[in-house]
This record gives C-alpha cells, sequence and structure tokens, in this order.
C-alpha cells in the first residue's frame, strides 16, 4: 500500500472514530430530559408546582420503569425530574400519585419534615405522619425527600387491584390516585439532589437500581436559580 | 544500596571528607526538618483532636512524619550532593571513567540495621497504639476484641441505606434521627448497620470508620473529648448518590446534648412507635422492590 493509501486509512479510520464520539455524545446530551420551570403565582414569591408518580412512565426507553411527570405552566406533562425553582420562593406543590405501595424500608421516612408547617395534606387532610399500617393495605408508595432541604414527604398508594388502575403515564385524575400537597421554602442559588426512600425500582436488587439510580425516573435536581 | 567509594585520582577530597560534610548537612537539615514537622505541621495534621481515637492517629501520622524526615533527607541529600558534587564539569571528558563503584558491608549493615529498626519500631508502636485506645476508631466486627474500660457508654446505631445515614438511639426510647449530636466527654459505641448494600460510616474528625453491612453489627468506639462540628461521609460506592451520602454531626456539652436528646425523643414519640423494636440488625430484602421491609421477621418477597 502507498504512503498516500495509508494516509488517507488513517485519516478515514480517525473521522470515523471522531464521528462515533460526536454521535455518542450528542446522544447522551439528547438523552437528558427536560427542566421544567415551576408556574408562576398571582401572588408575588409563590410558584407552583404540580407533579405525578406513576408506576409505569409508559414512555421513553423504559417505559415499565416507575417514574415522574411534571406539568408546565401550559399543563403539559414532562417525563423528568429536572425542576427549576425561583430563590427565596414558597412552594406549592401538588402532587398525585397513581402507583401501589408497600411497608417503608426504614420507618423514619414516614415523618413529613421540612416542608411549611411539617404537615402535608394527604386527599384533603392534614397529617405530619403518613402510618404505612393505616391505609386499608396499600402502604407506601414513594416518598419525596431532598436532603439539602430537609425534605421528606412520603405518599400512600392505591390498590393495584383498583378497577380504574393507572398502568402507563401520563395518568389522569380519572384513574385511582392520592393527592398530596405541602408548601416549602427554596432558600439561595443551589442544585439540590433528590430521591425517593422507597426502594421501588421492580427487579433490581434490593430495589434501588434500574429507576431508582437514573435522573429522569426516581432520582432528580431542584435546581434553584 | 549502592555504595560508592570515589576514585581518588578523580575525588579533590577523601571519601571521608565527603561523608562528613553530608552527614553534618544531614544531622542540621533533619534536626530543623523535624522540628518543623513535630511542632508546626503536626497539631495541623489529621484527623484532628476531637476523640481520643482522632487524636491518637494524628499523634501516629506526626510521629512517623517526623522520623520520616531523616530518611527522606538523607536520600534527597546523598542524590543532591552526588550531583553537585561529582558532576562533569566543562573542559573535563564526559566519556572519561568513573569512579570506582565497590561494596561497603558497614556502610550496608548500617543501612539495613537503621531501617529495619525504624520498621519494626513503627509496626510496634503501631499496633501498641491500635490496643491502649479501643480498637483506634477502626471497626472491630460484631464481637470488639478491645473494649473501653467503663461502662458507662452512650450507644448509637448507624443505619445506612441508599443514600442517607439516620441514627437510632436505644438509651433514649429507640428514637432514630436523621441528624447526629454526641455528648463531650463521652465513650460512645457505634453499631453500624446496613439495610441494602455495603456502605461505610467515616466520621473522619471523629477517627471512626467502619463499614456498613447488611445483616451484620459493626461495632466502633470513641471517646469525645472536644466540641465541634464533623463530617460524616460514605465510603464505599454504593450507587448513583454515593457522593451525596453525607451530614454534619456536632460534639456539644453534655447538657446541650441532653436538651436535643429530650427534646428529639419527644417530638419523635408518634413515629418512635411507628419504628421496629430496637435491634442490632434489620433484614432487608434481596428480591427486588419495595421489598424485605425493615426488621420484618421474614422476608415478605422470599417465595416471589
Amino acid at each position: 500500500m502507498s504512503k498516500g493509501a495509508r494516509a488517507g486509512a488513517l485519516l478515514v479510520s480517525f473521522a470515523a472514530l471522531l464521528g462515533l464520539i460526536v454521535f455518542a455524545v450528542a446522544g447522551y446530551l439528547r438523552s437528558t430530559p427536560p427542566t421544567v420551570s415551576a408556574t408562576p403565582s398571582s401572588t408575588p414569591g409563590v410558584v407552583n408546582l404540580v407533579m405525578q408518580t406513576d408506576g409505569a412512565v409508559g414512555v421513553g426507553p423504559h417505559p415499565s420503569w416507575v417514574g415522574y411527570f411534571i406539568q408546565d405552566a401550559n399543563g403539559a406533562w414532562h417525563q423528568t425530574t429536572l425542576i427549576q425553582l425561583p430563590t427565596h420562593s414558597t412552594v406549592h406543590v401538588t402532587l398525585y400519585e397513581y402507583d401501589s405501595g408497600g411497608n417503608l424500608r426504614n420507618t423514619v421516612w414516614s415523618k413529613i419534615q421540612g416542608t411549611v408547617g411539617n404537615i402535608a395534606y394527604v386527599n384533603g387532610v392534614a397529617e405530619n405522619i403518613v402510618n404505612p399500617n393505616s391505609n386499608t393495605g396499600n402502604g407506601i408508595a414513594h416518598t419525596f425527600n431532598v436532603p439539602g432541604l430537609g425534605i421528606n414527604v412520603p405518599m400512600y398508594g392505591v390498590s393495584s387491584t383498583a378497577k380504574n388502575f393507572c398502568n402507563a403515564g401520563p395518568c389522569n385524575l380519572s384513574e385511582a390516585h392520592t393527592t398530596i400537597t405541602f408548601q416549602f421554602h427554596t432558600g439561595g442559588v443551589g442544585s439540590y439532589r433528590w430521591q425517593c426512600f422507597v426502594p421501588c425500582g421492580l427487579g433490581y436488587v434490593d430495589g434501588n437500581g434500574g429507576p431508582m439510580q437514573n435522573i429522569g425516573y426516581m432520582a432528580g435536581f431542584l435546581k434553584v436559580v | 544500596m549502592a555504595n560508592f567509594v570515589l576514585d581518588e585520582s578523580r575525588s579533590e577530597e577523601s571519601t571521608k571528607g565527603h561523608l562528613t560534610k553530608i552527614l553534618v548537612i544531614w544531622a542540621i537539615t533533619s534536626v530543623i526538618g523535624m522540628a518543623l514537622v513535630w511542632f508546626v505541621l503536626g497539631p495541623h495534621l489529621p484527623p484532628g483532636t476531637m476523640t481520643d481515637q482522632a487524636q491518637g492517629a494524628q499523634f501516629d501520622i506526626r510521629l512517623v512524619s517526623t522520623l520520616v524526615v531523616p530518611v527522606l533527607f538523607f536520600v534527597w541529600l546523598f542524590f543532591g550532593y552526588s550531583i553537585m558534587k561529582w558532576r562533569v564539569r566543562p573542559g573535563e571528558d564526559p566519556l572519561a571513567p568513573g569512579a570506582n563503584i565497590s561494596g561497603n558491608s558497614k556502610a550496608q549493615g548500617a543501612w539495613y540495621i537503621i531501617t529495619t529498626t525504624l520498621v519494626l519500631g513503627l509496626a510496634a508502636f503501631g499496633t501498641y497504639f491500635l490496643v491502649v485506645p479501643a480498637g483506634a476508631g477502626g471497626a472491630e466486627g460484631s464481637s470488639p476484641i478491645w473494649r473501653p474500660a467503663t461502662k458507662n457508654i452512650l450507644q448509637v446505631q448507624v443505619i445506612a441505606q441508599q443514600w442517607r445515614f439516620t441514627y437510632r438511639w436505644p438509651q433514649f426510647g429507640g428514637m432514630e434521627t436523621t441528624s447526629l449530636e454526641l455528648p463531650n466527654n463521652t465513650e460512645i459505641q457505634f453499631n453500624v448497620t446496613s439495610l441494602d448494600v455495603i456502605h461505610d460510616f467515616w466520621a473522619y474528625g471523629l477517627g471512626v470508620k467502619a463499614d456498613a453491612n447488611p445483616d451484620y453489627n459493626n461495632i466502633a468506639y470513641a471517646k469525645t473529648q472536644q466540641t465541634g462540628k464533623f463530617v460524616v461521609r460514605c465510603d464505599e460506592l454504593c450507587g448513583i448518590w454515593h457522593g451525596a451520602m453525607y451530614n454534619y454531626g456536632h460534639v456539644v456539652s453534655q447538657a446541650q446534648f441532653q436538651t436535643w436528646a429530650s427534646n428529639m425523643e419527644t417530638q419523635n414519640a408518634a413515629l418512635t412507635k411507628l419504628l421496629p423494636k430496637y435491634s442490632l440488625t434489620y433484614t432487608p430484602s434481596y428480591s427486588g422492590a419495595g421489598g424485605g421491609y425493615y426488621n420484618t421477621a421474614t422476608d415478605p418477597n422470599a417465595n416471589l
């Protein structure tokens, strides 16, 4: 093979390798879930955040995984766990929980903490502890836990045998759900990670793999800007 | 170690003269270096003095750092001296035969004796100080060989879970907290366990480090002796939030601790009722989602 041919082959190989790297990086960047901003309210310093947890997100590369949808200002649902919030604001959260539940691995997470008044309203009733044994066997489905802000909100599950059980997200209010509302304050600028403390990664070791370890499902960030 | 005897014809001074110079410079710089390490750097060496165990670790590091100075300086000085003194100078033939090299049994023997004594001495020293402060803050398994002399010990259970540490207090009604406050001048027994994978409870400032294994109680001791803030980190890779699995703790006065513990006991009374009975380990499940709940006698997913 001539020198020119060898140089040409080398260049082509290099270009192919570069193309593969660009493709992989672009693919990774494109796969990052979107960031959804909380919706401003008519009250200054207050924003609204509407979320839902589904037993199966029904979309994307892992439709059977448990995960979150966040509603944007136009009412559209986005499968993500990246949420943008304004600094020094009060966040009014409405959380629709559509998944079935069970016991907590550590019952300490049944206490509501870090919200305004350390309470949450479960189907309209103020609670400061969500007892996994008092929900007619439906237990706790998930917890919304932000360690950096000291927030922990457990959510009652719904019966998996309910006739209108939601099998794939995004679910709608005509399907079996628990409504949880609470408020919390954001502080200064920061990126606060959040997670669920119910090991809900079905089929993974200790239930903590899969959706529990992937941004966009049961792990995410509150981006306070 | 090679030992060098110079070809007198190429040397301006005798071997003894060079050796004397090296030894004098080495002795002076070593004394200065050791003093600087011991007195200036020493008090700032990690992990501090918040507990007996941390102070012991700091003393060990301080001593080893000080003793390493003369060894390090001798090696550096010898190389530096050789480069400066025996380099080829302008006008000299770089290809001319160099100094003859021959063995020197006295130098070799001295080197072996000094380094062996140093290493064995430090090993004996380290072993002794591992025993004296009750395990030196390291984990001792579920049946510790070395225990503190006193029986007045505060029990703190460290429960690791992907991806937080929580703390349980059997002497305060079995309450469980997400924060860690410790009283000063108190002997503490950490009972470390996990609800899922292997974590590691590393309270660096306390000089305490213990793996958190599921189904296992790993015990470490520490005696607090200084108030302040310390950080607790997980030191076993445990998943996506491993890097975020940390929290801060405080050593406070005994009165402040009693107030904190009483308040927490009252605030958590309703929650404590929901907790399982205090146990040294809690059996998680290995069979998947949500399962193997905290402290259940049987695995609800065993037959799945």
